[in-house]
């Protein structure tokens, strides 16, 4: 081991993010409110379904094995519902990260709303950045321990409704309160609640962006799915650098003079003389729009420098493109320097080659080069969203959804499955004929106990019994299901009964409703017992 | 071994010295809470060790201080179900059985518990379901054919005390005596008669002899008309059921030297609510009669 070894391990650099304000700031304070309002207020909403159903809208009855929503009742044997909707948030997940990067980390991932819910509850008890710095550099006193336990109080309580809204999804939200609130509910319920309630305070308060770029996979998986038309938050570097500070001077002259060479390459086409005119550093460099006033850095809630370019750690939050905005509308310069753009966005020559000619002659052979040829564009946005790719996710996320649409409505009300028994295939019964058994499990979605009348279809002479019922009819209660043994008799004689297989359908019909709904199955004879009959 | 590390230009981090098509990893340095972390799982793990059962030792393991064990929670949840189920229990063993299937919760908890009664004790002989087995003489418990009834009461008589065992005075009992001593022709001619009677290939002259050697012979206890006679175990020669198989040679073979099963009583090992759980469930494997009359549950036309 040589001395300069590097440690190994590196304490977490505190991040104290600034306030900033703009478009995409709103933007998150809107989809903040909708997700975390979608969160806490959906187990509460009620929704009749009649005496014998819960009437909460989401209810996820585990004990029950009912999943409802809304009009919606899923039975565990329609889990495929669930698969659908997983595949479809897989698909919309392909779908947003390859027309818009890593915007699920940025606007609606948990991680990302609670963690930016705590931060404004900090900036709220400890002030801005600077305050908390300071704050943070500060020995123990009185007030800093005063601050800091008000913010963990608060931190607290937001942690707490966390996990309790949890477990109201999974029981009948005003009995669980009133259970919680005296100590009668289940011991599961407050285990979640306090798990989550860890979870959340830790995650939220301290651990922040180290979740993200430690234990969360998707930065990676999602890093994968992006291309260079991905529309993601970058900067402008053609534009920006190089960077520096003081040159405040603008030369409309130098601009004009310079035309539609550098100034094309900085800002595109459509440049305007304001636009075009440059900044210069008291040694006379031309500067770009950058100030280096680091206001992208101190906003980040990552803690990281969008300069640098994409980076693993960056949730495309874009707070940055806010703060930069702001920066650039107090120097007069357009916005944008940090925006939503694309690798391919950049432009092909070197944007400092005062001289485009000199860019453009390194352009493969057999392209004109010069004045003829148009001056260089970025896509146009919309270029970038719809794409073969995105439009095959569109219509692949569409396709799983119209189905499953349509497999929701053409699920029947009434629904039986059957299971013959094997052990043994057939009974001979005392008079020669050959029973076969089946467990058929009956249910009944109605919120009342409904009668159920079973008949067959085969060819000949079978008939139907029901074990311990005098008829063919079943009662089901409301809302649950029944497993009935069924048997199905061949007299003698009869082909089905001197016959391997037969085949045969079990229908069932809601005697009040008169829906109807059948299954088929087999019936196993006993091979050549006619023939030997009729010798 | 670490010679060739280096520090990385751009990042200023050292390599680790290994190198894949030159792309070469970086040595960043783990986050410190990730430290923190292992060795709250390393605290986590000893205080376990010390509170939940653990290390091995040469016979059993370490207890642990909160006396934890698998076993006694499953047998807690054992009582806690027993306990739970006492009602039901107690309900069972008074219930009249043939109005046992009026009380719904009652019949389906007898049902399930004498379906894994059935597993654990009767399955072995007459299988696990309920099929029997022909070679070997044991009865089918699906079919309409019973020796000694089927009704729930006769069900749960031969489940308590058995047939033809030494054990249990009550045990139902029968005995087909040996006709060896009648002669071959006359034998064949009776075997001959008792398959005419459930219309089998038969040698109508040969039955038509046999008939009187089985109305002096047999008819006693298997009735004239071959119906058999539960009252003393006898079985029905008329139907479509044979116990021991329904070929000539297989009917000689029981009129020469006659088989018969052994089946042991139960009360003892089960228990009374046990025995009456294990009938309820055969009852409902498609042969149970009702009470009152010949009428059967399941009709079998």
């Amino acid at each position: 081991m040589s001395n300069a070894s590097p440690p190994l391990f590196a304490a977490r650099e505190p991040i104290f993010p600034r306030r900033v304000s703009g478009f995409f700031r709103r933007l998150k304070w809107v989809i903040l409110i909708l997700t975390l309002g979608i969160y806490y207020i959906t187990p509460w909403i009620r929704w009749d379904r009649g005496p014998n159903l819960p009437d909460q809208a989401v209810l996820v009855d585990l004990a029950n094995r009912r999943f409802h929503f809304f009009w919606i009742e899923i039975w565990p044997h329609e889990f495929y519902f669930v698969a659908g909707l997983l595949i479809m948030a897989g698909l919309g997940l392909f779908l947003f990260t390859s027309a818009l990067g890593r915007v699920w980390c940025g606007y609606a991932c948990p991680q990302t709303v609670w963690t930016d819910l705590f931060m404004t509850v900090e900036r709220w008890i400890e002030g801005d950045r600077n305050a908390r710095i300071r704050l943070h550099n500060a020995p123990w006193s009185l007030r800093k321990g005063r601050l800091r336990l008000t913010k963990w109080a608060v931190w607290l309580v937001i942690a707490v409704a966390t996990g309790g809204a949890w477990v109201f999804y999974f029981a009948d939200a005003p009995t669980l309160a009133r259970d919680l609130m005296s100590l009668q509910a289940a011991p599961v319920a407050y285990a979640t609640i306090a798990v989550l309630t860890a979870t959340t305070f830790i995650f939220g308060g301290f651990m922040r962006e180290q979740v993200c770029i430690y234990m969360c996979p998707w930065p990676r998986i999602q890093g994968a799915m992006m291309d260079p038309g991905t529309l993601t938050v970058g900067y402008r570097n053609w534009r920006g650098e190089p960077r520096g500070k003081g040159g405040v001077k603008r030369q409309k002259a130098a601009a004009e003079a310079i035309g539609s060479g550098d100034a094309v390459a900085r800002y595109g086409a459509a440049v305007d003389k304001n636009i075009a005119a440059e900044r210069q550093s008291r040694s006379g460099e031309v500067l770009g729009d950058c100030i280096d006033c680091n206001a992208c850095v101190a906003v980040c809630p990552m803690g990281i420098d969008i300069r640098e370019g994409q980076q693993m750690e960056c949730i495309t939050c874009a707070l940055c493109i806010d703060a930069c905005d702001d920066v650039m509308a107090k120097i007069g310069r357009p916005r944008g320097l940090i925006d939503y753009l694309a690798l391919d966005d950049e432009p092909p020559t070197q944007p400092m080659q005062s001289a485009g000619v000199a860019g453009l002659a390194e352009a493969p052979a057999g392209e004109v080069a010069g004045a003829n040829q148009p001056p260089w564009q970025p896509k146009p946005l919309w270029q970038h969203i719809f794409r073969p790719r995105t439009i095959f996710y569109t219509t692949a996320w569409a396709a799983i959804g119209v189905a499953l649409v349509v497999a929701l409505f053409i699920r029947p009300e009434i629904d039986m499955t059957i299971a013959p028994v094997r052990n043994p295939t057939y009974v001979t019964l005392s008079d020669g004929s050959i029973r076969n058994a089946y467990d058929i499990r009956l249910r009944n979605k109605h919120g009342e106990a409904r009668d159920f009348r079973l008949s067959l279809v085969a060819d000949t002479g079978l008939q139907l019994a029901l074990e311990g019922a005098p008829d063919t009819v079943v009662e089901v209660p409301a809302d649950t299901s029944r497993l009935q043994r069924v048997y199905v008799i061949a007299p003698p004689q009869t082909p089905a009964a001197g016959r391997q297989r037969s085949d045969l359908r079990l229908w069932v019909e809601d005697v009040t409703s008169g829906e109807r709904a059948y299954s088929n199955t087999i019936f196993n004879g006993k091979e050549g017992l006619n023939e030997r009959s009729t010798d | 071994m670490t010679d060739n590390r280096k520090i990385d230009p751009t990042t200023g981090t050292e390599t680790t010295g290994h190198s894949w098509d030159g792309i070469e990893e970086l040595n960043t340095p783990l986050p410190r809470w990730w430290l923190w972390t292992f060795y709250a799982t390393i605290v986590w793990g000893v205080i376990y060790t010390i509170l939940y059962p653990a290390w091995p030792m040469v016979s059993g393991a370490t207890a642990g201080l909160l006396g934890y064990s698998t076993r006694a929670e499953v047998a807690a949840e054992i009582k806690r179900v027993d306990l739970s189920n006492a009602n039901l229990i107690d309900s069972l063993v008074t219930v009249d059985l043939a109005v046992l299937r009026d009380n719904e919760d009652l019949h389906r908890f007898a049902v399930q518990a004498g379906r894994s009664v059935f597993a654990a004790n009767c399955s072995q002989c007459h299988g696990a379901g309920a099929g029997g087995v022909v070679a070997s003489g044991y009865p089918n418990l699906l079919d309409d054919d019973w020796l000694w009834g089927g009704t729930m009461d006769d069900i749960a008589y031969t489940v308590r005390h058995g047939i033809r065992n030494e054990e249990d005075p009550d045990a139902r009992f029968s005995e087909m005596p040996p006709f060896d001593w009648m002669e071959d022709a006359e034998l064949d001619a009776t075997a001959h008669f008792v398959r005419s009677l459930s219309d089998l290939d038969h040698n109508a002259t040969a039955a038509a002899k046999g008939a009187a050697l089985y109305a002096d012979n047999c008819s006693a206890c298997h009735g004239e008309k071959g119906l058999g006679d539960r009252e003393i175990g006898a079985p029905n020669l008329a139907d479509a059921i044979w116990l021991r198989g329904d070929s000539q040679e297989a009917i000689l073979r029981q009129l020469k030297a006659p088989r018969m099963g052994v089946m042991p009583p139960w009360q003892a090992r089960l228990g009374e609510a046990e025995v009456r759980a294990v009938t309820a469930y055969v009852y409902g494997l498609g042969g149970g009669e009702a009470a009152v009359g010949d009428a059967e549950a399941a009709p079998a036309e």
